[in-house]
């Protein structure tokens, strides 16, 4: 037995993205990997799969997709996401719970809102074969993922585990609400490439993010950055989350295609805590930036892994109910029959 | 200090998940020789937390999980291992790669020699006779900035960036040359073209060529690099390359 999911649309951008592709930067290969590692950990976590497994990263407007395997177990995490049945009944199955699908099942993925991405998570992953290490797509290169590539309306992406999966759906009883505070960073490395008022206006000023906005980077508008030592620096490494100021003045937000190196002074880098939540920023949003020392950074971080993990903890099987209504339901489309239920409790 | 003539290391957050170990703020070979000599000895011996170094011009880029060491362990551990730093300069493998500096393979020669007041021939004579050290893969998958180039061929980069340059061109832009992996936007002067492939992500290792690396081209004709070229497709390409002293 075979099948997967088969795109009737693609969205605007659909890729296979996982935590990404580690120990080839020194050959100038990117990462990749999910923009917000977070919801990819989450929504693998309520399908029941490895925190760095494959899901279907889904920005701004998600696809339309059909079961072709015999039964498929999925989750959505996404802010304010929701997946949309077509069926008889249009049932909407919101974001932060599984629910398994029959062969023949459309679903229309929304993406969440006012945030960029979603994950789309199946049990058991996608059966597309890892690329050094991972199945994240670098669209930029052609690299891994799904072709190298966004999908496609037409492409059947295969699914390891094609059959109905044991044991109950699950649900995160509190999602995540997604913080808007200053994205907190660390100055440096090149710091010293810049006036005191522009390490003042970054961490004083507020940004907007322009539609220069993709996987690899962000430009963002707002008052100019001014150097001091001139705009070129002999080229060196980057990390997600850096702040590359170019000779404009206007700093350019390093997200998960960024290039390995570059030769553009680096102000400062946000916090990979705080990382997620700069992959979510759309054309238009706000950011402003706060700089906090190294050592408060790293604590930051584990604080943070400390509230993904109790988060993760917090996930619950869904009891089934035994009323009519229910039981009806649920020798078509089992799980979706608390998606009401579900949905209200989310707000 | 053993190298008193080199200036000590600087330590640069990136962030909290990387910090990079700056020898210089320059781009010649006794610094960029540090860099790759502090790689090379992270390779050998790892530091625990360590995920992944990236060796530039004149930094060494160390990736770190911040869950399992922090900033200051990672500094003292890093400064460790470049007190103990053994630095040979020039000692990297010895690489000869041919190219075709002709006519389609070689769009901006021309442009190249009128500029440089040179002739093409001069301009490849020149090209051909320097020995070229990787400093660094970056840019795109493969890329390697390869220096330095004679003060004659040395020009600013075009001021309106190609938006496709055709795959395996060999390029020149200030003090460097690289070849082009893949097709891509660029803004050098393409004096030439390869018949091999410098990234495979399905190969083991993905780069032909890597920091350290000593470069030679071998100027060739056009049938020559087409035999070349479809030696190289078949399978039966094979490149010139002495390894390093151990």
């Amino acid at each position: 037995m075979s099948g997967g999911l088969r795109v009737l649309a693609p969205g605007l951008h659909t890729t296979l993205q996982d935590f990404g592709r580690f120990g080839a930067q020194a050959l100038g290969m990117p990462v990749s990997g999910a923009l917000d590692r977070d919801l990819l950990r989450l929504a693998n976590a309520l399908v029941g799969n490895a925190p760095d497994e494959a899901a279907l990263e889904v920005l701004h407007v998600g696809p339309v997709l059909e079961v072709t395997a015999p039964a498929l177990r999925l989750a959505l995490a996404a802010y304010g996401g929701a997946i949309l049945l077509d069926d008889a009944e249009d049932r909407r199955v919101p974001a932060w719970r599984s629910v398994t699908l029959p062969r023949g099942a459309r679903l229309r993925v929304l993406a969440g809102r006012d945030t960029a991405a979603g994950y789309l998570a199946i049990g058991g992953g996608f059966a597309v074969p890892p690329l050094a290490g991972s199945r994240s797509t670098y669209v930029r290169g052609g690299l891994g993922g799904w072709q190298g590539r966004a999908l496609a309306e037409g492409d059947e992406i295969p699914a390891r585990q094609v059959s109905a999966p044991a044991g109950a759906e699950r649900r995160l009883p509190a999602p995540p609400v997604l913080e808007r505070g200053k994205l907190r960073v660390v100055l440096g490395p090149q710091d010293d490439h810049f006036t005191e008022a522009a390490i003042a206006t970054l961490c004083a000023a507020e940004f907007v993010v322009t539609p220069e906005a993709d996987r690899m980077g962000l430009r963002l508008d707002g008052p100019v950055l001014e150097h001091r030592r001139g705009h070129d620096i002999v080229s060196d490494g980057t990390a997600a989350g850096a702040l590359q100021v170019p000779g404009s003045g206007r700093p350019v937000l390093l997200l998960a295609d960024r290039q390995t190196t570059g030769g553009y002074p680096k102000i400062a880098v946000v916090c990979t805590a705080d990382l997620p939540r700069a992959g979510q920023l759309r054309p238009g949003d706000r950011v402003s930036f706060a700089a906090i020392e190294v050592a408060a950074a790293q604590a930051a971080r584990r604080e943070h892994e400390a509230a993904l993990a109790a988060l993760i903890g917090g996930i619950v099987p869904i009891e089934a109910r035994p009323d009519i209504a229910t039981l009806r339901r649920i020798d078509l489309i089992s799980g979706v029959v608390e998606a009401d239920q579900a949905n209200s409790s989310n707000g | 200090m053993s190298d008193g003539t080199l200036a000590a290391a600087r330590y640069l957050p990136l962030g909290d998940a990387a910090l990079a170990v700056e020898f210089g703020d320059s781009i010649d070979p006794a610094t960029n020789a540090r860099v790759i000599a502090l790689a090379e000895a992270l390779r050998r011996a790892p530091v625990a937390g360590v995920t992944e170094t990236v060796p530039t011009f004149r930094s060494l880029l160390v990736h770190y999980d911040p869950l399992r060491r922090s900033h200051d362990e990672m500094v003292g551990a890093l400064r460790e291992r470049v007190a103990g730093l053994r630095v040979a300069v020039g000692q990297g493998r010895r690489v000869t790669i041919p190219a075709c500096y002709e006519g389609a393979l070689a769009p901006d020669l021309a442009e190249v020699a009128a500029l440089t007041g040179m002739t093409a021939d001069e301009v490849v004579q020149v090209h051909a006779a320097t020995e070229y050290q990787v400093y660094m893969l970056g840019f795109l998958p493969g890329f390697p900035y390869m220096g330095v180039l004679p003060e004659r061929l040395r020009l600013p980069r075009l001021s309106t960036p190609r938006v496709r340059v055709p795959p395996r061109s060999l390029a020149i832009a200030t003090a460097m040359t690289a070849i082009y992996p893949l097709e891509s936007p660029g803004g050098w002067w393409l004096i030439g073209t390869v018949p091999v492939e410098l990234f495979d992500i399905t190969a083991d290792p993905p780069a032909l060529l890597r920091a350290g690396d000593r470069v030679r081209f071998r100027a060739v004709d056009r049938p020559t690099f087409d035999a070349l070229r479809s030696a190289w497709l078949a399978g039966e390409g094979r490149l010139d390359v002495t390894e390093a002293p151990a």
